[in-house]
Order: structure tokens, then sequence, then C-alpha cells
């Protein structure tokens, strides 16, 4: 269990997530959405702690995640592993060492630098990719891959920290519907599992088609959280004042994505 | 090897023999690297003469240098006046004129850099591999810096002292074309690692070679080619510092006498005033780019 009670981050004048409370049963699968500025991503990032907040606590299984330091929160953000819009491998290492990079938490210090592994790590990590039919690239530079591909490589990192919880911050908003659906479909499919999934989407379909329950965040508060279905366009409009398919148009717009209501046709 | 076998995935199987074959390769082209690199430092050692039995022989005298050289200072007349034997105005009692001197070094290494500075960042993008113009500019701007900082400042400077006569003229243009060479490669090295896709859609919009280097590249190395200026400034100071040994201007030729009639506390004086000085350039250098990468980083 994940629980949020009153998180709060000011950028200067600017708060951008404003007294968020929020309980997550452990295996649920969260879709958290809102438009540019609406702090998915800050609130995000400071639940694996990249950004502290200014105020509020983050409480997992009891653990008062808000005042870990050193050593217990570099094992906190083990076990919540995060995924980046940009995907953020080493662009110049091979793809095996950027999944090995999920179990460096794990190793000492010389032996880990010395970019040292275990033939289980690496099993572990081979299997991994393989699992998203990548195997056959373990030992390419990870520039050399497409961005759904890289995307899936960074799952398969995630999955080697063997997290509780993944973090996916708007991981399809660099990608195409296709890849996007692949990559979705890994993140059910790790989800199912039992680790528990929070992504921000810009895509209301996507999140309605994906999530166990949807969040929404305006300017920093939480206006809605529930299961999709009770997500419908008559409550988008009462939440936000604006239409879905405004509503889709100005999410893509945080993300620079195309909004998929208003994509070229096919 | 049973870790992967035991997964019984042929993908993983095949990862895990991939890997083992390219950890092979990998180490035996490390092994063979080194034994080239050791044979090569032996080779080296052997022909520069660097015997380790000279160097030990040595050692105790750089000691005894120091020990003649290091001011014979009092504690009782520490702060006396320039007469008394021991104090620390006896000790540096030409002040003045060196602090003038150096001053005069301080501006000849800023002149330089920046005349060098100037000269590199003008050659460096035809020496840059990913986007010379043509492979004639390319090999012409790369020959030319490395011409300019194979030859010695001090061949330079002899030849300028010919040609201009004695005066800090000479070491500044000496020293420029040197830091033109030495910064010209470390500018064209840093436009070689930048992102090219800027580049890319520069040149599609019609953009010109010129309009390629000002909008794509430019704002992508310049805070590398700030650092890279700065620790030039640095090192001229010090080159500056010696070039005078030729008479090409500044503190050295001060130095030089010091050295050559054994004057052997003033050397310390003179040394100790340099090192001073390299250090306030260095404190000053750090809040300059600081400063100027921050307003970079604004305007963009």
């Amino acid at each position: 269990m994940l629980e949020i009670e009153g998180l709060t981050r000011r950028f200067g004048a600017k708060t951008a997530v404003d007294g968020v409370s929020l309980r997550v049963p452990a295996g649920q699968m969260v879709g958290v959405i809102g438009r540019s500025g609406a702090g998915k991503s800050t609130m995000l990032r400071m639940l694996n702690r990249l950004t502290d907040p200014s105020e509020g606590r983050i409480r997992f299984e009891g653990t008062d995640v808000t005042a870990l330091r050193g050593r217990a929160l570099r094992d906190w953000r083990m076990r919540c592993a995060m995924i980046f819009q940009q995907f953020n491998l080493v662009q110049r290492l091979d793809v095996l060492t950027n999944v090995l990079v999920g179990r460096l938490n794990r190793r000492p210090m010389i032996t880990s630098l010395l970019r040292m592994f275990t033939a289980e790590e690496r099993a572990m990590a081979l299997a991994a990719l393989d699992r998203f039919d990548l195997a056959e690239t373990a030992l390419q530079r990870a520039d050399t891959l497409s961005g759904g591909q890289q995307q899936r490589v960074a799952i398969a990192r995630a999955l080697l920290q063997e997290p509780r919880i993944i973090l996916a911050d708007e991981p399809i908003a660099s990608l195409d519907p296709r890849n996007s659906r692949i990559v979705m479909d890994a993140l059910r499919g790790v989800n199912r599992e039992g680790i528990t999934v929070l992504v921000n989407l810009h895509d209301l379909a996507t999140a309605r088609d994906y999530c166990d329950r949807i969040v929404a965040l305006n300017a920093g508060r939480l206006v809605f959280d529930g299961p999709p279905e009770e997500l419908t366009a008559k409550r988008i409009r009462e939440v936000y004042g604006v239409s879905e398919e405004e509503f889709a148009e100005q999410a893509a717009e945080a993300v620079g994505a195309t909004a998929r209501h208003v994509a070229v046709p096919a | 090897m049973s870790a992967a076998y035991s997964t019984g995935l042929p993908a993983v199987i095949r990862g895990e023999e991939a890997y083992r074959a390219a950890q092979r390769q990998k180490r035996v082209q490390a092994a063979l690297g080194a034994a080239i690199l050791l044979a090569c430092l032996l080779a080296a050692a052997w022909v520069s003469e660097a015997h380790p039995a000279t160097l030990w022989a040595g050692l105790p005298r750089i000691g005894e240098y120091f020990s003649r050289i290091l001011p014979d200072l009092r504690w009782a007349s520490l702060f006396a006046d320039a007469e008394t034997e021991g104090s620390i105005a006896f000790w540096l009692y030409r002040l003045p004129e060196w602090a003038w001197l150096i001053f005069e070094t301080a501006n000849m290494a800023a002149l330089a850099t920046l005349m060098g500075s100037a000269a590199a960042l003008l050659l460096s993008f035809p020496a840059a591999r990913n986007i010379a113009p043509s492979p004639l500019a390319f090999h012409l701007a790369r020959r030319t810096l490395e011409a300019l900082r194979t030859v010695p400042e001090i061949v330079y400077a002899l030849i300028f002292v010919w040609a201009f006569g004695v005066g800090p003229l000479a070491g500044i243009l000496a020293i420029a074309l040197h830091s033109a060479g030495a910064n010209g490669k470390l500018f064209a090295e840093a436009i070689e690692n930048a992102d090219l896709k800027p580049w890319e859609a520069v040149r599609a919009a019609g953009g010109s070679w010129g309009h390629g280097c000002r909008f794509a590249v430019l704002p992508q190395v310049l805070p590398n080619f700030l650092s890279y200026l700065l620790l030039r400034f640095e090192v001229n100071i010090r080159s500056a510092s010696v070039i005078g040994f030729v008479g090409a201007g500044g503190i050295g030729e001060e130095l030089y006498k010091v050295i050559s009639f054994n004057y052997y506390e003033e050397i310390s004086a003179i040394v100790l005033l340099v090192i001073l000085t390299v250090a306030c350039v260095d404190l000053l250098s750090e809040r300059l780019r600081h400063a100027a990468i921050g307003r970079l980083e604004a305007a963009r």
C-alpha cells in the first residue's frame, strides 16, 4: 500500500503539486492524467524522490519515504523503478549493460564500477530482453535501437530492479501508435505479475483501455479519482471545463506529442 | 554459463554465448594493447635515458635546491623594513618592479589567449571531421593547427624577437600562434561530439555551411569553448613567464637573470609571485565561467 498525504511541491512562487492525497493498494494500475503543467511529472518524481516534496508525506507499507536518506533512499528508489518519456538510456553503452544498470544498487561498489555482473544477473537481463523480443540486440549500442525498442529496454532495466512499484512518466508520448501499444501491453503485463504501476498519460483513451483506476490532476490539485468508466466525457467537462477533444489537444501539447483524436487520418 | 542454460530459453543462451565471445575478444585485445603499451613505455624510457637509478640518485638534490632558494626569514625581524635581513620586505625587496612585470605577463597572456582562440574558433569548424565542408578544407585546417601547435613557443619567440625586436609583442605573437593550434584541436573535437540533428535541420531549411556552424553547432559547444579558453589563459600565464628567457617580455627576463646569477632567494620570490597570480586567475576564471555559462543558458 502506497499512501500519499497532502503532497505539495512549490517551485518559487508556483505550486506544481498542491496537497494531493492518494492511497494506492498493491498491484493496481493507476493512470494519472492532466493537461500541461498539471503536476503529473512532479508528483511521480516526488514518489521516487528525484524531486523532494515541499510539504506532505509519502508512506509505503509503513515506511516514511519522505524521511529516507543515503543507503535507505537508494534502496527505496530500487524498489520503485522509474520509466521516462525520453527512455534515458546511456546511448553509448550496449543494451545489456543498460539493462544491468537495474542491478547496480545490489552490487558491491568496486565490482559494479568495473562492470562485473554475475552470470545469474546476465541471464536475468537476457531473459528480460527476450521477453520483449530484444535478446538479439543485447550487444548493440543503445543508440542503434528505435524509440520503441529503447523504451522496452528501459522497462527491462526497471524489471531488473525487481521493483514493487513502477513509475512511468509519459512512457509512450514519444512513440508511434504501434510502439505505444507494445509498451503499454508490456506495462500491463508486468502489472499483472503483481507490480503496482503508476503511469502518467496524456491520452485519455489509453488510460481508459489499460488502467484500473484513473487519477486526474488540474493545476496541481486532484480533481478526479475513480474507475475509468466514471470518467465520462461529461465528467471531463465538469472537471476541466473543456470538451474531451480540447482536453486531448492540451494534454498532448504538454509532452510534445500529437493527440490521437486529432492525428492525421491514416 | 549454467545460469543462462537453466533458463532454458534459446534466446538467452544465444545471448550469453555471444556475450562470452565478445568478452573473450575484448580480453585478448586488452592484453595485446597492454603489452604494446608496456613495450612502448620501456622503449621510450630507454631512448630518453630515464633510468630509475638516475632518478633515485637525483631526488635528494631536488630537495637541496629547494632548501637553497628558500628565503632566510627570521621571526624577530619578519615585519621589519627592507634594510633588515630576515624580513619579508628584504626577501621581496624588488616587489614593485616584479609586480609590474607580472602584470605585464598576465596582459601578454590575456591578449595572446584572445588572439589565439579567435583564430582557433575560425579554424576549428573546417577542422571538425563531422561538418568539414570538404576533405581538402579539413586536411588543410587540421595540418595548419598541427603546425601551429607543434612548433615550440620559444622558437616562435626567437623568430619574432629577430623580426620585431626585444619586447612583449614578440612574446604575445608567439604564444598566440601556439594557443591557436592547441585550442583549435580541442575546439574541433568539441564540435565532433556535438549533436548533428540541429545541423541537418538548419541545412535542410536552406541555411549555408556558415549558418549551420553559427546556429546549430556554436550554441552547443560554446560552454566547452569557454572552459578551454580559460584553461588556456592559465597555461599561457605560465608560458608568458618563461618566454621572456629569450627577450620576449614579461617576468621571464628577470627570472632568467636571477636563475643564471644564482640569486637563490629571488628565484623563490618570483616563483611565489607567479604561483599567486595563477591562483588568482584560477579563482577569477571559475567565477567568470559560471557567470558566462549562466548567461548563455539564460539567453537560450
